[in-house]
């Protein structure tokens, strides 16, 4: 957990005030929209179809119980009792007044939440690894880094109106679960050969309409530098990257225009003068922010106890999700617990105001207060002693968030749609609680192995489609609704977009194809434990087509 | 459009000098890039000083051999969204060393206030009446900041070890002198 | 932004403006009267890409009541009753076509 300080507490108050003359000049008609706009999307307020949505940010995906039920809190007297959580660390609500929102804002403050810089063209929330601090595969605790990197960021006088959003993340593991190759900025911390540890930086990964894998420009930055190498960065795009056109503002565009070696040296050249100024990071700045990480004292516990071994044997149901969802941890006897936040026909990522709560009382219980965010719209309870697993997952199954489906077939990725969003082609979770329908028998989706399907009702690909092993893309056809199908994307170290299958298929063929994918994959893998992303490595999209659209 | 300049609504003394138009004598004006690159020495022998507005898409780095014939450099905001500006201002400030006058021309509203000043601006052609009055409180509105710029505005995060230290005096001592 | 007397605006087919409401973003359509309804069956229904034009100038005029207002399709029923013209209007008008969690 990170203990924010009355600093902190008062910089978001500040905000909070500003937020309410500004909504209260936009109400008198003394700002135009098109004043306004930038200013509420920097405080994460869109409009939608229906109404106004507020994102909030969960830097590097941390919350403490007493914050999971401060959003249950804005679900139920602000909104209309649920809250969906986004890939990148944030929950959106759907249905909130903009006359109330500064008292909303003024109610997350108290915890010290908010929605700054979640939305518009700045920097937005730093997202990392889930299981950061608690992960056995990691070098250390990449949250440091994000917060260091968060105080940076907000509310940067030089930043605040770039030409497009940015977006940077962070893993300090060796399986990347920040899906960092596809952000503005990836920045992966390892050991170089003299065993320090640093950065590899990366620049214009991002999805979207031109969708590119990050390109590295620093195989090693030391630490001391990360936050001047950073500005550095920031300063050649605000300068360059193009304002012309929304759709080639992104850095990657830049970069890929000049290309990344052109583009690493405008960086060197402008680090090379701030390098040593007040950017630099000295050991005593970082032990301060690395300090007020806390973390629970672990008791001293052995692997696997009695009441686990016991539990798995007593209760086939239990067994199952335990191999599914739950994880090795740093500290022997503890675990790692994902919350399935895709039951069978909901829409994925959404909770409930009931579930909030009732998932930050066994965070307090379970896992010391604290409850984590992935970019795979799931939660995660991350100090969990394993003996009170059994006893947890009761809990877990009766509000609904511990169907087995981690990282299987119905564990969809999928933005909000034509249901909710202004901008969409397509609507996108009805056609993810099909897929979950279609695909509820477990035992079959453990027989086909890990498997992402990422699903976005429009080319923005908030759903991250081309990262999917199967991407479903949502397009406009005579006003009728269409899906693009990829394979082969994943969004981890070896990240790549992934390939188109063929012409788009309407809105009632989509499900039907999807399972066409997968039954081809069935006949085509060489042995039951090779995934479906390496059949498809291994053999191309063209069985594939021939398969799926022999029928079509 | 008012200008602000210390917090207050003052006059301009200024003129704007368009592209071909003769420069006046003995009176201050802002000239073009353009015009800037081209007179340089001419302007500086007029008897009055000289500023230039210049544009959001050109390097400071060409702007820099001439700063010593300056009194003041404009820069531009064409839209409240397009913040090159606060990069080139920046630039200006802490790795020219430019001291004379920072002017922001353009789309400028009350919400941009606090960046421009902590990017280096000290004088401001405001767009609304309104938000000019509203200088002073706009830019007191946050005492937090968390990045250092050339403004000299401690961050949380020196003031936070600056606490830390302040348990000892040699300490205090040492924190006072930086 | 270009005033939307200037934008080109083609129809082919009965539409009305519709916009979000500023306090709250509830969906709104314009009425004949020049004020706004949640009801679409008192919207303003224009056959002309000219009265389009005048009805949507009016609407986008009116800043402080409404945001970002367009003109969109509208289709009627056998007797005559206004509908959405197609499906984002259909949701916006119906909200959501999914249950919602929180119910
Ligand atoms: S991908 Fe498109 S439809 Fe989906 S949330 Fe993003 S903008 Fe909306």
């Amino acid at each position: 957990m990170y203990l924010y300080d009355d600093f902190d507490k008062t910089l978001v108050d500040e905000r909070v005030n500003e937020f309410r003359d500004q909504v209260k000049r936009r109400l008198s008609g003394e700002l135009t929209e098109e004043e306004f706009k930038s200013l509420r999307l920097m405080n994460g307020v869109y409009l939608q179809l229906h109404a106004y949505m507020l994102r909030i940010a969960i830097p590097y995906g941390t919350l403490s119980s007493e914050q999971m039920r401060m959003l249950a809190h804005v679900a139920r007297r602000y909104d209309r009792n649920y809250g969906h959580f986004t890939t990148r660390q944030n929950i959106q609500f759907n249905w909130i007044k903009l006359d109330e929102l500064p008292d909303a804002m003024a109610d997350l403050a108290s915890v010290k939440m908010h929605a700054m810089q979640t939305s518009g063209n700045c920097i937005r929330n730093i997202t990392t690894d889930q299981w950061a601090g608690v992960a056995p595969d990691e070098i250390e605790d990449a949250r440091v880094w994000g917060e260091i990197l968060r105080q940076w960021s907000t509310l940067h006088p030089e930043f605040s109106f770039l030409p497009r959003k940015f977006k940077i993340a962070i893993t300090a593991a060796s399986h990347d679960r920040a899906a960092v190759k596809v952000h503005d900025i990836g920045l992966r911390l390892h050991k170089n050969g003299a065993g320090e540890a640093g950065f590899e930086v990366m620049v214009g990964g991002g999805l979207g309409r031109t969708a590119f894998i990050g390109k590295t420009i620093r195989p090693f930055l030391p630490k001391r530098d990360l936050l001047s190498y950073v500005e550095a960065i920031l300063r050649v795009y605000n300068q360059f990257g193009r304002r012309d056109n929304i759709y080639k503002a992104r850095i990657k565009i830049l970069v890929h225009e000049i290309g990344a070696e052109a583009f690493g040296r405008e960086v060197e050249a402008e680090w090379e003068k701030i390098k040593d100024g007040a950017l630099a990071l000295d050991p005593k700045a970082i032990a301060e922010i690395a300090s007020r990480f806390r973390y629970p004292d672990y008791e001293r516990l052995a692997d696997e106890p009695a009441e686990l071994k016991a539990g798995l044997a007593a209760d086939a149901r239990f067994d199952t999700w335990f191999k599914n969802s739950v994880w090795r941890h740093k500290v022997p006897g503890y675990a790692i617990v994902t919350l399935s936040l895709k039951p069978e026909g909901g829409p994925p990522g959404d909770a409930t105001a009931e579930q909030m709560d009732a998932i930050a009382d066994l965070a307090d219980r379970y896992s010391a207060n604290e409850i984590r965010v992935g970019h795979e719209q799931n939660l995660v309870l991350p100090h969990v002693r394993q003996r009170d697993l059994p006893e947890l997952w009761r809990a877990l199954d009766s509000i609904g968030v511990a169907t087995p489906n981690v990282n299987l077939v119905s564990d969809i990725i999928s933005c909000p749609g034509l249901d909710y969003c202004a901008l969409a082609n397509t609507r996108s979770i009805p056609v993810a609680q099909e897929l979950t329908r279609r695909f509820r028998d477990l035992d079959l989706a453990r027989g086909l192995g890990r498997l992402h399907i990422n699903i976005s009702g429009c080319i923005n690909a908030c759903g991250h489609h081309h990262v999917g092993h199967i991407g479903i893309l949502g397009v406009e056809k005579n006003g009728e609704e269409y899906f693009q199908l990829t394979i082969g994307g994943r969004a981890d170290e070896k990240a790549e977009v992934g390939a188109l299958l063929g012409p788009a298929v309407p809105y009632d063929d989509v499900v039907d194809t999807v399972e066409d994918i997968v039954a081809a994959y069935l006949e085509l893998r060489e042995r039951p434990d090779e995934l479906f992303i390496d059949t498809v490595k291994r053999i191309g999209v063209e069985p594939f087509q021939e398969r799926v659209y022999a029928t079509r | 459009m008012p200008l602000v300049k210390g917090g207050r609504i003052v006059e301009d003394s200024y003129q704007r000098v368009l592209d071909d138009a003769p420069v006046p004598d003995r009176i201050p004006v802002i000239v073009p890039a353009a015009r800037l690159l081209a007179d340089a020495d001419d302007l500086a022998r007029r008897g009055g000083v000289t500023g230039v507005l210049w544009p959001n898409d050109r390097r400071i780095a060409e702007l820099a051999p001439h700063l010593h014939k300056l009194a003041l450099v404009a820069l531009v905001f064409p839209k409240f969204k397009d913040g090159r500006a606060y990069s080139q201002a920046r630039q200006l400030r802490e790795q020219y060393g430019w001291r004379g006058e920072l002017r922001a021309t353009g789309e400028i509203l009350r919400d941009q206030f606090m960046f421009l000043e902590r990017a280096g601006f000290d004088s401001f052609e405001v767009k609304k009446e309104a938000d000019a009055e509203a200088f002073v409180e706009a830019t007191r509105r946050f005492s937090v900041f968390y990045q250092p710029t050339g403004d000299g505005r401690a961050t949380a995060l020196r003031a936070r070890l600056a606490r830390a230290s302040s348990a000892t005096p040699i300490a205090r001592e040492r924190e006072q002198v930086r | 932004m270009t005033s939307p007397l200037q934008q080109k605006l083609k129809i082919n087919g009965p539409v009305m403006v519709t916009a979000n409401r500023l306090g709250d973003g509830a969906v709104i359509y314009r009425t004949a009267a020049g004020e706004w309804t949640t009801e679409i069956a008192a919207a303003a229904i224009a056959t002309t890409a000219d009265h389009a034009k005048t009805l949507l100038a009016a609407a986008t005029a009116d800043y402080v009541r409404a945001v970002d207002p367009y003109v969109a399709p509208v289709e009627f029923t056998a007797d005559r009753r206004v509908l959405p013209g197609n499906l984002r209007e259909k949701i916006r008008f119906a909200g959501p076509t999914i249950a919602l969690p929180g119910a």
